[in-house]
């Protein structure tokens, strides 16, 4: 029987080549019970071949594996599919204990919940008076879901010219693009209002980042906002981005001075230099135009219909 | 942000001399307590080796200094890397690994470590959760296991970051019979990535900005340039193309020399680890990829190199000028240094934007001259499995229902293929002989010889910028194991549905990669996955037990590219 299983493990190492995990021998002979990798011990030291039996030269790739009996060795065979070179092991108590620990399951960590704020602009202007704008936005969550901050605001002269506050919920709903709803506070100018928002944020083809809402308000009031924006890299940190802003009424808006249809637009171009992906300071220039019947509220108040003005800023992100 | 590692980077003397002495001694409390060695070599720069059947690994924290900065690492025994450790074929071995990481540490709660690469019982494999609870903090872990097979492998921490962290070390297993190639000397050359930032911090970051790194990106000055050369019509169907997708053909790794220091051995460039020899004595030289998300491309200018073993595994030696390793793969070379005094053993990433130089000398603190890194490459859109289509050679594949409207899916490919025979992005036509997976056979045929009798096809999906990453759209907490049938020879087949590489890891049982014609190829622990390809391999599911799944980039994998493996009766 000894002599068998030798002649059968030699074919067996011979037929594997270099692979040293040959397993033909009889598995109960070697059983040791405090190593609880018990099923596959290595034959070398029992059944070591010639070293000619090795060369790989001697086996080429497509070389059948020589008929074993298999079954006499007591191995659990596969069905239909032939039998393995190295047999498969047999199982004992000892694996079967070792192979489904109670464990508490793998902590994913792909779940988490992140944040991030951005001031995609701040920037100040001196031009028939000094003037300061801010847009923020930020959000906390995680891939698919999350929670958005936005705020915009201009103050002239030490004087609120408009600032809001947005909290939305996001959801990711396409490859490029997330849904957001939720509600819109309106500080100044006049009386606050609130509304209800639902827009979309995401990057259209070629990169161009688009982010349109759509404000539901008191008395039927409605209004939209669109703005877009896309960089182009000069070098890989001076950027310059083409942002262009549209903002259309349902109804006029006398306290407030907007009138319906298309109230206003700004387009402006701001160069900035990156000098670390957080902190960019930049240059721009705006022009904004009021358009209908808020240029005419604009008129009357004795304003400029549209203003072009150079802008200094801060580009920032944590 | 460090920029120690850009390219070209040749900052003022004085600086280099200070991050010299600095990193010279990686980790700062390392050497003193434990025994520098039991691994005959004569190198000044020998690593700590813990050879033998028993070991008391300690797993605690120790401040380092690679970049100017000391920063607090995981460490074993003190020292980044983790000792050497080496193993004898057909022993057992025991190894008690105790979590000493201080209160203090925000990663200690738990620590674990993997066996990388090697077969053992499932509750030995050292995953959290999967194969054990992990190794709490005061409390030692008793791994005990026979040794089965040989070769060069490497152990890891599988415990959140703390691979990032500097847990990581070599692992060698002196085969029972003699070797069929002969080497005069024998070193490991351990290459890894290492970041002065948190890594918590660094994967919000990811999730924040995912392409912070890329600093890359082609420029109006570019298209200029591309317009002179390729013509409006093609360099605007080029721009349009890439904008449809919302890509960039520079995105070849998500972090990259703006984060990372690249260390060979645990130390810098200027730290120079040097790997001592005699003229015209065979060298083997280990190389393994300890990396978190880094590929290197290797080279030793002016030297030959014969491969003999990759994961572990002996090939027929194939001589090559350059290879590219992926994360966790391990490739043995043979080396013949003559004629000079020093060669310089190059890493530089596949992204271009940093390296690592060590050197092989005859005598201590020699330097060869030290390559400029490559030009940086950029993907084309064959790179990206679509340029094939265009032809209409290729059937589209079919894609699982799971990535359909998925938004964490943001590209499919349109006809992979298996491409064993490319050298890869930013190697081809390199005037240098590149390694590829067609060049290495093994020197055994298929040590199972069974026919496949099921395929599972897997989809690598990820969205870049949201930085979320799965296996055909589901992340790994939204998953079902993949359950295999013990005994059973199957076949996993893997289409990337990114564009970028993975090296896909299977635990507990080897991956035998097919050639392109469907035969048993190259038995591997770690798959590499350009974009683009789809390649097979077959399992022998022989190891009863649940067993880890991933992919190797620590970031991807820690955002939901995993999966468990259950291989049952």
């Amino acid at each position: 029987m000894n002599a068998q299983l030798y002649r059968l493990a030699v074919l067996a190492l011979a037929c594997a080549g270099y692979a040293r995990l040959a397993t033909a021998q009889d598995h109960s002979q070697h059983r040791e019970p405090q190593a609880p990798a018990g099923h596959e011990h290595e034959a070398h030291e029992h059944a070591t071949p010639a070293p000619e039996e090795h060369e790989p030269e001697t086996h080429p790739p497509d070389t059948q594996p020589p008929a074993m009996d298999h079954a006499a060795m007591g191995h659990t065979m596969p069905p239909a599919a032939g039998e393995p070179r190295e047999p498969i092991p047999v199982l004992t108590e000892v694996d079967r204990a070792a192979a489904f620990p109670a464990v508490a399951g793998h902590a994913a960590h792909d779940s988490g919940v992140f944040g991030f704020a951005q001031l995609s602009r701040f920037e100040g202007w001196n031009d028939e008076g000094t003037g300061l704008l801010w847009d923020g936005q930020g959000w906390i969550g995680g891939d698919l879901d999350k929670l958005w901050l936005r705020t915009e605001g201009e103050r002239v002269d030490d004087t609120t010219q408009a600032a809001d506050v947005e909290l939305l919920y996001g959801r990711a709903v396409a490859r490029w693009w997330d849904v957001v709803a939720g509600v819109r506070h309106d500080f100044d100018p006049g009386p606050s209002r609130t509304w209800v928002a639902i827009g979309i944020v995401g990057l259209a083809p070629q990169k161009v980042e688009v982010e349109t809402t759509v404000y539901l308000g008191e008395s039927g009031r409605a209004a939209a906002q669109l703005e877009v924006e896309y960089e182009m890299l000069l070098t890989n940190r001076l950027i310059l981005q083409p942002l262009f802003e549209l903002n259309v009424s349902s109804k006029d808006d006398l306290e407030r001075g907007f009138g319906s249809g298309v109230t206003t637009a700004e387009a402006s171009l701001r160069l900035r230099y990156e000098i670390t992906r957080q902190f960019a300071p930049y240059l721009g220039l705006v022009y904004e135009r009021a358009y209908g019947e808020t240029a005419d509220f604009r008129r009357t108040e004795g304003e400029d219909v549209d203003d072009t003005r150079v802008v200094g800023g801060l580009r920032l992100w944590f | 942000m460090s920029s120690d590692s850009v390219p070209g980077f040749a900052g003022p003397l004085s600086r280099r001399r200070f991050v010299q002495g600095l990193a010279a001694g990686g980790a700062l409390a390392s050497s003193a307590l434990w025994p520098r060695s039991l691994w005959a070599l004569e190198s000044a720069d020998e690593p700590q080796v813990l050879a033998g059947t028993d070991f008391s690994l300690t797993i605690g924290e120790t401040p380092v200094n690679f970049t100017g900065r000391i920063r607090p690492a995981i460490t074993v025994n003190g020292s980044l890397p983790a000792p050497v450790l080496r193993w004898r074929q057909g022993t057992t071995v025991e190894l008690r690994v105790t979590n000493a990481i201080p209160h203090s540490s925000v990663r200690g709660h738990e620590t674990s470590i993997h066996w990388h690469g090697i077969l053992l019982p499932a509750t030995m494999d050292g995953v959290p959760g999967v194969s054990f609870d992990g190794i709490g903090r005061g409390e030692t872990w008793r791994y005990r296991f026979d040794v089965k097979q040989s070769g060069t492998y490497w152990y890891h921490s599988h415990s959140v970051f703390q691979e990032q962290a500097g847990l990581y070390g070599a692992l060698i297993i002196d085969p029972a019979e003699p070797e069929p190639f002969h080497c005069d000397r024998d070193y490991v050359v351990m290459l890894s990535d290492w970041t002065d930032l948190d890594p918590d911090t660094l994967f919000a970051r990811l999730k924040k900005m995912s392409d912070h790194d890329n600093f890359y990106k082609r420029t109006v000055g570019d298209f200029a340039r591309d317009v002179g050369r390729d013509g409006w019509a093609a360099t605007i169907a080029d721009r349009r193309m890439w904008g449809e997708m919302r890509m960039t053909p520079t995105d070849l790794s998500d972090l990259n020399a703006h984060t990372y220091t690249y260390l060979m051995n645990g130390r810098t460039s200027s730290g120079n680890w040097t790997g001592l020899c005699h003229p015209g004595e065979k060298v083997r030289l280990r190389f393994i990829n300890g990396s978190a998300m880094t590929y290197f491309d290797v080279r030793i200018p002016g030297l030959k190199m014969t491969v003999v073993a990759a994961d572990g595994q002996n090939v027929h030696p194939v001589s090559v000028d350059e290879f590219r390793i992926a994360v966790a793969e391990t490739y043995d070379v043979i080396v013949e240094p003559t004629g000079q005094d020093a060669f310089t053993i190059f890493a530089q990433d596949m992204g271009r934007t940093g390296h690592v130089a060590g050197t092989l000398a005859t005598r201590a603190g020699l330097r060869a001259p030290v390559p400029p890194v490559d030009p940086p490459a950029i993907l084309s859109m064959s790179d990206m499995g679509h340029g094939a289509a265009d032809h209409g050679a290729h059937a589209s594949p079919t894609h699982p229902a799971s990535e359909h409207g998925n938004p964490l899916v943001d590209m499919q490919v349109m006809a992979p293929i298996p491409r064993l025979d490319d050298p890869g992005v930013g190697l081809r036509d390199n005037g240098r002989r590149v390694l590829t997976y067609s060049d290495l056979r093994n020197t055994f045929d298929d040590p199972d010889g069974r026919e496949p009798e099921r395929s599972i096809e897997l989809h690598l999906t990820g969205h870049m910028e949201r930085f979320a990453w799965s296996f055909d759209g589901i992340k790994f907490s939204g998953a079902e194991p993949l359950r295999l049938a013990y005994g059973e020879r199957m076949r996993i087949v893997l289409v990337n549905d990114t564009m970028m590489s993975h090296p896909i890891h299977l635990h507990g049982m080897w991956s035998d990669l097919e050639a392109a014609d469907g035969r048993f190829h190259l038995r591997k622990h770690t798959i590499d996955m350009p974009p683009g390809t789809r390649r097979s391999y077959r399992v022998r599911a022989d190891a009863l037990g649940q067993w880890a799944y991933h992919c190797h980039l620590l970031y991807h994998m820690e955002a939901g590219m995993m999966r468990v493996v259950r291989v049952e009766e």
